[in-house]
């Protein structure tokens, strides 16, 4: 059965991830990896894998965009180069799975709005935070029950699992976060927190999510409602679980949640890396089948 | 006999506004910090650090609402100043730079920044951020039992090297005893510059707030944080008038008042406490147990509503290593355990 190609853009922890997560998908393939230093640890083992590589960035990739047949890349540099990097594959008809908090496209959870955006031909949709990904769900699954006033999310990260692009710039993760508990959530007002423990053995990632309902919550619904929506996590992370809750006092409900990884190329405690290159690829063969069964047709974008 | 420490200047920063919102539950109304911010200002304390007692950014279900936003307090409090610097603390990953902006709109001129002793690499875009409004910047290094006086000295060269003027050891479990602080202290003194001050910040779990102050300072720190009948989370910390007694009988100069901070301590703050703040069974174990000592309220609440002693969870949770900012965790560790315990259904919500 045919694969849709896909470039990996940045040859970090998650790019090497993802490499993983591809391999073992039905629908996509992935072919390149761009990196910036010859001599990376990422490089070299996508070189193993039997990935084409190239150390000098996007464009040493785009001449063999058409050639190779590339149709899906995934951004895992920073939001300072994503934009650049979009606009460049984009304009060859490549769809972007943007895994950096740019977020020049729409956000993109997979159970709570994948279709939406696949349906609508998205070039660039942006994965938001890990953060995001474990949270998101829950709060959607409570406001599809009832409006939500607030919801509140903290996510506890192992000191281990937190790269040096979100150490150096924890506001954006904040505020990202919590923008997108509004905007993918539903919640009339979102506030993210976050917190990196340093414990050894490292902790595995753990989410709590505070939801304060208009009215009084409507308690069957809603546990139902939050189970169906774990349950659809678990889909493409296997290792996202309900710890406890939810738990109901007054207006609030409280759900804690435990993610441990796959751990593919990452350590299984790195919860936090494993559900972004899991919704990527999730996000990425979601497009992918649509693009094999000729309902989508991904064509140059011309930039005004 | 003349004390080695005499004529030693010595900064105070006061707590009772910030660490004492945990001990209120977050519920000082802004008069009440009118008052007291009045009267520590009327008694020559340099630095008055007000907020939520989680700081900037704090006011959330994980951390408590408090009755006002940190904005009312900080203006309310800073428009009465004469002498006396308002302070305020940001925990990167909880409060922003937007929000330290605003608190210096209102009139914040000092801040901690915080984080756990381990993690200091998250705090520089606020550090730099805090310089270049002006303010006086500390690098405030929590839970600093938990790191290594190599390791606390790694960890506060990088605070320097963002910008931050003073490096404190912050001892938020009361876990530390005098030893543990010198060598720390020690460590960061002959490691930093020399313009860069020290501070320490202690908490009375196991009654050695200000015993750990004063070998801080034979150390070479110059910045004590203390509150006024010891108004803070757990024990409480360094018992501000207590910490003044001592610091007059050595000969240090700090330039309050210590009859003021006396009645103050006992006419205004004393009344205002809901509990009594000291040494129990429960802030004992959080010294004893080394676990952050804003758990402790959290703890007994939870531990009332299914059962378990508080005691238990707070050595639960220090088992499990959770640090500063997991109170989220207290509570799912008190169902987890409600459920091991037969208290709940095991397939319980």
């Amino acid at each position: 059965m045919p694969k849709v190609k896909c470039a990996l853009i940045g040859s970090g922890n998650i790019g090497t991830d993802l490499i993983y997560k591809l391999r073992r998908s039905e629908w996509l393939e992935p072919v390149w990896m761009v990196g910036i230093d010859p001599n990376s640890e990422g490089l070299t083992r996508a070189r193993e894998l039997g990935l084409k590589t190239t150390h000098e960035g996007v464009d040493g990739l785009l001449p063999h965009v058409e050639a190779d047949n590339i149709q899906i890349a995934f951004d895992a540099t920073s939001a300072y180069v994503h934009a650049e990097n979009s606009r460049k594959l984009n304009a060859l008809g490549v769809l972007m799975v943007d895994l950096t908090p740019a977020a020049i496209g729409p956000l993109c959870v997979p159970p709570v709005n994948l279709k939406d955006h696949a349906a609508k031909l998205e070039m660039n949709v942006n994965m938001i935070s890990c953060a995001g990904q474990a949270t998101i769900p829950i709060v959607a699954a409570v406001s599809q029950i009832q409006p939500v006033d607030y919801a509140e999310i903290i996510a506890s990260l192992s000191s281990k699992s937190v790269g040096p692009g979100t150490r150096a710039n924890l506001d954006e993760f904040v505020y990202t976060t919590s923008n997108a508990l509004e905007r993918v959530g539903g919640a009339k007002k979102g506030k993210a927190l976050c917190i990196i423990n340093p414990a050894e053995p490292p902790m595995l990632m753990r989410n709590t999510v505070y939801c304060e309902t208009e009215g009084t919550p409507d308690e069957a619904r809603i546990i139902r409602s939050v189970r169906d929506m774990v349950a659809e996590v678990q889909k493409y992370v296997p290792g996202y679980r309900l710890v406890n809750g939810p738990i109901f006092e007054g207006n609030r409900v409280s759900v804690f949640l435990e993610i441990s990884g796959l751990g593919d190329y990452l350590p299984r405690y790195a919860g936090n890396l494993d559900i972004m290159t899991a919704a990527a690829t999730r996000t990425a063969e979601m497009f992918a089948e649509e693009i094999l069964s000729g309902r989508i047709k991904l064509s140059p974008l011309v930039v005004a | 006999m003349t004390s080695s420490l005499k004529d030693r200047k010595i900064l105070l920063h006061d707590m009772t506004l910030r660490d004492g919102m945990h001990a209120k539950r977050e519920q000082i109304s802004v008069d009440q910090m009118v008052k007291i911010a009045t009267g520590l200002d009327e008694a020559g304390v340099p630095l008055i650090q007000v907020t939520h007692g989680a700081g900037l950014g704090g006011n959330s279900i994980q951390h408590g609402r408090a009755l006002h936003s940190n904005e009312a307090y900080i203006s309310a409090v800073a428009s009465k100043m004469k002498q006396a610097k308002v302070s305020v603390l940001l925990i990167p990953g909880l409060g922003t730079m937007d929000e330290l902006k605003s608190a210096y709109d209102c009139g914040a001129r000092s801040v901690h920044v915080a984080t756990h002793c381990t993690e200091a690499d998250t705090t520089r875009q606020h550090i730099a951020f805090a310089r270049k409004l002006g303010m006086d910047t500390t690098g405030f290094l929590m839970m600093a039992h938990l790191n290594t006086p190599e390791g606390i000295v790694e960890q506060g060269k990088l605070m320097e090297s963002y910008g931050a003027q003073t490096i404190y050891v912050t001892d938020s479990a009361g876990y530390m005893l005098t030893d543990d602080v010198r060598a720390r202290v020690g460590a960061l003194r002959a490691a930093l510059k020399p313009e860069t001050e020290i501070g320490f910040h202690g908490h009375h779990n196991l009654g050695m707030g200000i015993a750990n102050s004063i070998t801080a300072i034979e150390e070479g720190a110059t910045r004590i944080d203390a509150s006024l009948a010891g108004l803070g989370a757990g024990a409480g910390n360094t018992p501000l008038e207590v910490f003044l007694a001592v610091s007059d009988r050595l000969g240090m100069i700090t330039g309050c008042d210590l009859f003021k901070l006396m009645d103050l301590a006992e006419d205004v703050v004393v009344p205002l406490m809901d509990h009594q703040v000291r040494v129990d069974r429960a802030s004992l174990t959080l010294g004893f147990a080394g676990v952050y000592s804003t758990f402790l309220l959290h703890a007994k609440r939870a531990g009332e509503k299914y059962g378990i002693p508080a005691r238990d969870i707070l050595v639960e949770l220090g088992r499990q290593k959770m640090i500063g900012g997991q109170e989220d965790m207290i509570y799912d560790t008190t169902l987890t355990m409600a459920k091991a315990r037969g208290l709940l259904p095991s397939d319980a919500a």
